[in-house]
């Protein structure tokens, strides 16, 4: 097999917790790692909440924290209006056929798609490496981010 | 016509399941298998041609059913 893509390299900067950032974030890393590219997401702020597990809750010792945690009180369906958002989503994601976020997730591992948490954010978070999913890599900084962007031919900021 | 190896239904999975299924699939293969994939989106009519021509992988048919769309890849 003559795979073109094997030394192409993508890095999303997965920065948004959002069900509706959520998705084009694991549906294009997947499908690029199809496509047999080296995928990074790079999951800072708001976008480290796809990577807690889900019974890890951010108490908040700070404002900072607090406020970063109430703006998630909701993991992964934080596209309110009113509440109605995230249930009209999954809705419309099993009337289409789209995975859920957890499935797409799943597919990523198993494809190979590193998955890169932020080191400031899980400080700020009060966050340590056993409060998130398994196969997660060590936590890296922006220089390390930036570095993996700086080879890639793709980088994303979702 | 060539003998299929593997066959792997994604009925009912949406973009971009097919393709990404496809891949993790064929990869278990080896080279000159033909896995035979079952899908029923659209999409992946465009799709897994294009994914399959970009890397490397030869698409022996498509089939449009009815209901159902059946390719042949080989890896």
């Amino acid at each position: 097999m003559t795979d073109d893509h094997a030394e192409q390299r993508m890095t999303i900067v997965a920065w948004s917790g959002e069900l509706d950032k959520v998705w084009p974030q694991l549906i294009l890393a997947t499908t690029a790692a199809a496509y047999g590219m080296t995928v990074t997401i790079f999951f800072t702020f708001w976008g480290l909440f796809a990577l807690k597990r889900p019974e890890v809750k951010i108490t908040g010792d700070n404002w900072m924290t607090k406020m970063l945690a109430a703006m998630n009180h909701d993991r992964l369906s934080h596209l309110n209006m009113g509440g109605a958002g995230p249930v009209m989503m999954k809705k419309l994601a099993s009337d289409h056929k789209v995975a859920l976020p957890q499935e797409l997730l799943a597919t990523a591992q198993e494809l190979g798609v590193r998955f890169w948490p932020c080191s400031m954010t899980m400080d700020l978070l009060g966050l340590k490496a056993e409060d998130l999913i398994d196969g997660v890599g060590q936590p890296v900084g922006a220089a390390t981010a930036l570095a993996e962007m700086q080879k890639s031919t793709i980088n994303l900021f979702i | 016509m060539a003998a299929i190896a593997q066959t792997l239904d994604v009925r009912g999975l949406g973009c971009p399941m097919p393709v990404v299924k496809t891949r993790l699939a064929i990869d278990k293969l080896e080279k000159g298998q033909v896995l035979e994939v079952i899908a029923t989106d659209r999409g992946a009519l465009v799709d897994i041609p294009a994914w399959a021509g970009a890397t490397g992988h030869n698409v022996l048919e498509v089939r449009d059913e009815p209901d159902q769309l059946v390719f042949l890849v080989e890896n």
